[in-house]
């Protein structure tokens, strides 16, 4: 079973979201990245264990510049066996996913994963183009996954409730919480990441279907109103009059 | 300019259906909805706005790859320039797929209507709400995935046609095995009021009075994650970054800190109010209504007030 990983980077969530160069620039001063936790916790968990269960081999693959290679050292500590960076800004989803599809076609794999989202844009993009561009079905916003033969067996989130749901490999599939436990590298892995396979490949020419132009920082909260605990009719009639949402 | 909407009808015509096609309706141009599936409501669509409603009936539960299909044929036999979906579960399957069909690129998580004065650009929520992003499309084929709760439902206009179509959308290649849903609950993102809770209600035993407040508003219920996490709560309520995003109008938080990680699922609530018992906890800061107190009281009286408010409409 051959897995292909998709690993993005995100601030950590501690980070201080700031723009410059007039608001159309992300500011990374002091910006710490992480990898996306539904890449880390639940793709890759889930793609060892399955490696583990059943053998194969987990790739991870970035679009991504340098920096990001501290990200990809991070992934294959935690076990990956090989990784891919393509050397692009992944600046649109559809440019992130033609990259990404591009590998996986000439690299035949049996099951692409994906997080849900990365945790900056929270697009939900990449995952079911790169299905469209390879021509499988894709499962997005599973929560369990279990491998049988060629058969993948899911659980997804639907709207208040949960649908088990089967389908035929090769397939790419979007991975939310639920599916794994995160794992914490250990000295052995970080020392053997440093010296696992990491190729570099150049983009291949496709369009930007989108550009973020700029960005906006939301208004800043007005205090907030205390209310006396013993005065819940208070909270009621602003909540009617002054608030106007019952 | 044509706008095509999509709406999932399976299992009847819901609140977000009625958003979007109000939306659609807001950007001008003529409307028309596809759908798949069984329902025989959907003339109702005219009364907000759409012109006629095409639909495969053999699209029943349709997967992203029929649904792909079906929406293509659509936009293709209408000439649809722009393309919209609420951004729930079809549109975050559905959506990317159609982008790359129909090479239009896509907005997904919008929250306004787009801004025409330069290009064609569109106001989206970026870094778990922390911030808005403004998108811009370059194609000529537009697709927008729009936020739930970004617009309310209008009535505009009168009932409208229903054409069947056959778009050969082929067989399903997801078989559904199962589905396992609660009855009767409000599905938390289409919620106007919430009423949440976390560690600080103790144990699952004392959600009755969360669950009385929610039922005397009207509110879906929801919690914070450790509350999932421990069994108290069912996972599907547990909102913030890793769990579901909500913005409803109303967010009543009880017991739960606000650590930044929760609030990344409801800083885009309208108005927030917070009940906790300690005076420096970090959730007051994003509070518009506070309540320093003990929340096994403060929800009672809060409950009693609202039956009271209720009684007097
Ligand atoms: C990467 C990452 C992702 C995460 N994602 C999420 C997420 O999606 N959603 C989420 O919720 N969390 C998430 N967390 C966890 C988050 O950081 C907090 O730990 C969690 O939100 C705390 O839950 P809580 O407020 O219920 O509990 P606590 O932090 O234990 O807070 C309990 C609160 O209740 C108050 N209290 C106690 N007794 C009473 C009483 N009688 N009446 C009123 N108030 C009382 C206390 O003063 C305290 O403020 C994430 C963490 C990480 C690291
Ligand atoms: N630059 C990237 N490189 C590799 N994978 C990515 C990249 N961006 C997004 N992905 C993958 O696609 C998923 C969804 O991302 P998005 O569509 O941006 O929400 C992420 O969870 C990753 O698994």
């Amino acid at each position: 079973m051959k897995i292909l990983v998709c690993i993005s980077k995100s601030p950590d969530t501690t980070s201080k979201i700031a723009f410059s160069e007039g608001n159309t620039k992300f500011d990374e001063n002091g910006v710490q990245y992480i990898v996306n936790p539904y890449d880390e916790w639940y793709a890759l968990v889930r793609a060892l264990e399955i490696k583990e269960a059943q053998g194969g081999n987990v790739t991870i693959i970035t679009v991504g510049n340098v920096a990001d290679e501290a990200i990809i050292r991070k992934a294959l500590a935690i076990g990956a066996d090989d990784a891919v960076r393509i050397d692009a800004e992944p600046t649109d989803a559809y440019f992130t996913a033609i990259q990404i599809a591009d590998y996986a076609k000439k690299n035949a794999f049996d099951l692409v994963l994906t997080g849900k989202e990365t945790i900056n844009y929270n697009g939900s993009q990449v995952g079911g183009m790169i299905a469209e561009v390879l021509e499988v079905p894709f499962v997005s916003l599973a929560t369990k996954l279990d491998v049988n033969g060629s058969t993948l067996t899911l659980e997804q989130d639907i709207v208040g409730g949960v649908q088990v749901v089967e389908v035929s490999l090769p397939a790419v599939v979007s991975c939310a919480k639920g599916m794994a436990e995160q794992r914490i590298p250990n000295m052995r892995g970080i020392m053997a990441a440093r010296t696992k396979p990491m190729q570099i490949v150049e983009p291949i020419a496709c369009d930007l279907f989108t550009t973020y132009s700029s960005y906006i920082l939301p208004e800043a909260k007005k205090a907030c109103k205390m209310i006396d605990p013993n005065n819940m009719d208070e909270l009621v009639q602003l909540l009617h009059t002054e608030a106007k949402v019952i | 300019m044509k706008t095509l909407v999509y709406i999932n009808s399976d299992n009847g015509i819901s609140k977000s259906s009625l958003e979007v096609v109000t939306y659609a309706k807001k950007l001008g141009g003529e409307v028309v909805v596809v759908s798949g599936g069984n329902s025989s409501d959907l003339a109702r669509l005219g009364e907000y706005g759409a012109s006629k409603v095409i639909v495969d009936r053999a699209v029943v539960n349709g997967d992203e790859q029929q649904i792909t299909k079906l929406i293509a044929f659509a936009a293709e036999t209408e000439n649809a320039e722009i393309i919209v979906f609420s951004h729930e579960l079809t549109a975050k399957a559905v959506a990317p797929r159609l982008s790359v069909k129909l090479k239009a690129g896509l907005i997904s998580g919008a929250i306004a209507l787009p801004d025409l004065s330069s290009g064609f650009s569109c106001k989206v929520n970026v870094f778990s709400g922390k911030a808005f992003g403004v998108v811009t499309v370059n194609t000529a084929k537009k697709i927008i995935s729009l936020l739930p709760n970004s617009v309310q439902p209008e009535i505009t206009g009168a009932a409208c046609s229903v054409e069947e179509i056959s778009s050969n959308a082929g067989a399903s290649a997801v078989k559904i095995i199962a589905t396992k849903k609660p009855e009767g609950n409000i599905p938390l993102p289409e919620a106007e009021l919430v009423v949440s809770a976390g560690r600080g209600l103790k144990g699952p035993e004392n959600w009755g009075i969360v669950e009385d407040l929610a039922t005397a508003l009207g509110a879906a219920t929801a919690c914070s994650r450790p509350v999932a996490d421990i069994g108290w709560r069912p996972h599907h309520e547990h909102v913030g970054q890793t769990g579901v995003a909500i913005r409803p109008n109303l967010y009543i938080a009880a017991g739960i800190s606000g650590a930044i990680q929760h609030l990344a699922g409801v800083n885009g609530s309208k108005v927030i109010v917070v009940i906790n018992t300690d005076a420096e906890a970090p959730f007051f800061k994003a509070a518009d209504y506070g309540i320093l107190g003990d929340a096994f009281e403060v929800l009672p009286k809060f409950t009693e007030a609202v039956k009271k408010f209720n009684a007097s409409k």
